[in-house]
């Protein structure tokens, strides 16, 4: 299941930077997930409590920002709203675009002691 | 994955000699890195200042993208692979639409000119790398436990326990999954998508994200498509609608229809890494010249 690595690579993330940034325990993670970043997010939120359990964010919030898809369309030579990877151009119906924006999978802010 | 370092990733298993640390861990070389106005301070961690035995909540900015260390590990890969010249493939597809046939009849076109070599991910047993070690070619199966997909960690492992190559070609081929093995970079040259005509044709809509990765769609089991109907031009144009600079080549890996197309691929994208190696140094060496 994709999520569970994914929840798995933020708990990654968190030790990682305990060092780094002196904190023993996250409370609050903020996340900004793209429509095309192939997360569910209900799922995510699931496995997310799952795999915190016993580690230093063991019944953490997680916070999801939706971030919105964006492409370049080089028909129109203007950026677009998408929420697909198949999705055209709402202009002009062209197939030719260039995600810029909407994939992301970032963990933005922690809430931390 | 490792009990010695712990880099362990739940039930990983590696074939091979016991674990050595030949390939570079990550996290060894990251360094703490905080921009305060233009300047950059390389090694210092910030936050520093937090005064002990106070429990206080604060806001830290991390910033960090969730895949980053996947992608640092895939950083590392590619490296070795570029200063090996290795041409490094990394097979997606559904479970069963014949990633591993494909490889085998491959093999069988091109190990009398070149050094081939195959990680073979499943989550379970070493059946695909036996029938590739058939061939005469070295072949390491990663065993994922409940992973389903590859990444780049495990690849950096399992390069370990190959033998060097100079200058050959590297098939991995990933877990049959058509989800997150898109997302997951291991420092390969392209993805390949391969589908079988067997699966319905609007695969590339319904898994846009691994149409969308792949730079090569293969539509497999070509000698079957009298038996179904299977509308290959609208295929073709849904993976184009996704990607519109996907490639595509139909073949049957098992009558060799279009194999020869696939091996000429191969070859061609192959040579086209050496070339833009070359203009790379070339240009490298254009600089220093000025130098003089
Ligand atoms: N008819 C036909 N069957 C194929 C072809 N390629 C693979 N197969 C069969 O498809 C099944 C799955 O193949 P395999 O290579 O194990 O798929 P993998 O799971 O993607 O590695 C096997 O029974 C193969 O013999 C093909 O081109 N034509
Ligand atoms: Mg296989
Ligand atoms: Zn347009
Ligand atoms: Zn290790
Ligand atoms: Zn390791
Ligand atoms: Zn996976």
């Amino acid at each position: 299941m994709h999520e569970m690595s994914i929840a798995e690579g933020i708990v990654q993330v968190l030790e990682d930077q305990a060092k780094a940034q002196c904190y023993t325990r996250v409370k609050t993670v903020w996340l900004e997930i793209g429509p095309l970043a192939m997360i569910e997010t209900e799922a995510l939120s699931f496995c997310f409590e799952a795999v915190t359990r016993d580690t230093l964010a063991e019944g953490a919030v997680l916070n999801i920002i939706k971030i919105k898809g964006e492409a370049f369309c080089m028909q129109c030579l203007k950026n677009v709203p998408i929420t697909e990877r198949y999705d055209s151009c709402v202009d002009c119906g062209s197939y030719q675009l260039q995600v810029v924006q909407g994939d992301e999978m970032r963990i933005k802010e922690l809430e931390v002691e | 994955m490792c009990t010695v370092c712990g880099c362990s990733e739940g039930d990983v298993k590696i074939e091979g000699p016991a674990h050595e640390h030949a390939h570079p861990h990550a996290d060894e070389s990251e360094q703490m890195i905080v921009q305060q106005g233009d300047d950059l301070d390389f090694g210092q961690g910030p936050a520093h200042a937090h005064v002990a035995g106070m429990s206080q909540s604060r806001m830290v900015q991390i910033e960090q993208d969730i895949l980053g260390k996947n992608d640092r590990y895939a950083g590392l890969n590619r490296a070795r692979f570029e200063a090996q010249s290795i041409f490094a493939l990394n097979l997606v597809s559904s479970p069963g639409s014949g990633k591993t046939t494909l490889l085998t009849e491959t093999i069988q076109q091109i190990k009398g000119d070149r050094h081939v070599a195959v990680i073979e991910g499943d989550q379970q047993t070493a059946n695909d790398a036996e029938r590739i070690r058939e061939t005469g070619v070295p072949a390491i199966q990663v065993n994922t436990g409940k992973g389903c997909h590859l990444d780049a960690h495990m690849v950096g492992h399992a390069l370990d326990n190959l033998t060097a190559f100079q200058g050959g070609i590297l098939f991995i081929e990933n877990v049959g999954n058509l989800v997150c093995p898109a997302a997951f970079d291991l420092g390969e040259a392209h993805k390949v998508a391969i589908l079988s005509v067997t699966e319905g044709e609007d695969k590339p809509l319904k898994y846009p994200d691994m149409f969308y990765a792949a730079d090569l769609m293969v539509l497999n089991k070509t000698d079957l498509l009298p038996y179904l109907d299977f509308d290959v031009d609208k295929c073709i144009a849904y993976a184009k609608q996704v990607n519109p600079s996907i490639e595509v080549i139909q073949l049957s890996a098992k009558s060799g229809e279009g194999m020869a197309v696939w091996v000429e691929w191969l070859e061609h994208k192959r040579q086209a890494m050496i070339k833009q190696r070359i203009d790379a140094l070339e240009t490298e060496i254009n600089q220093f010249k000025a130098l003089l």
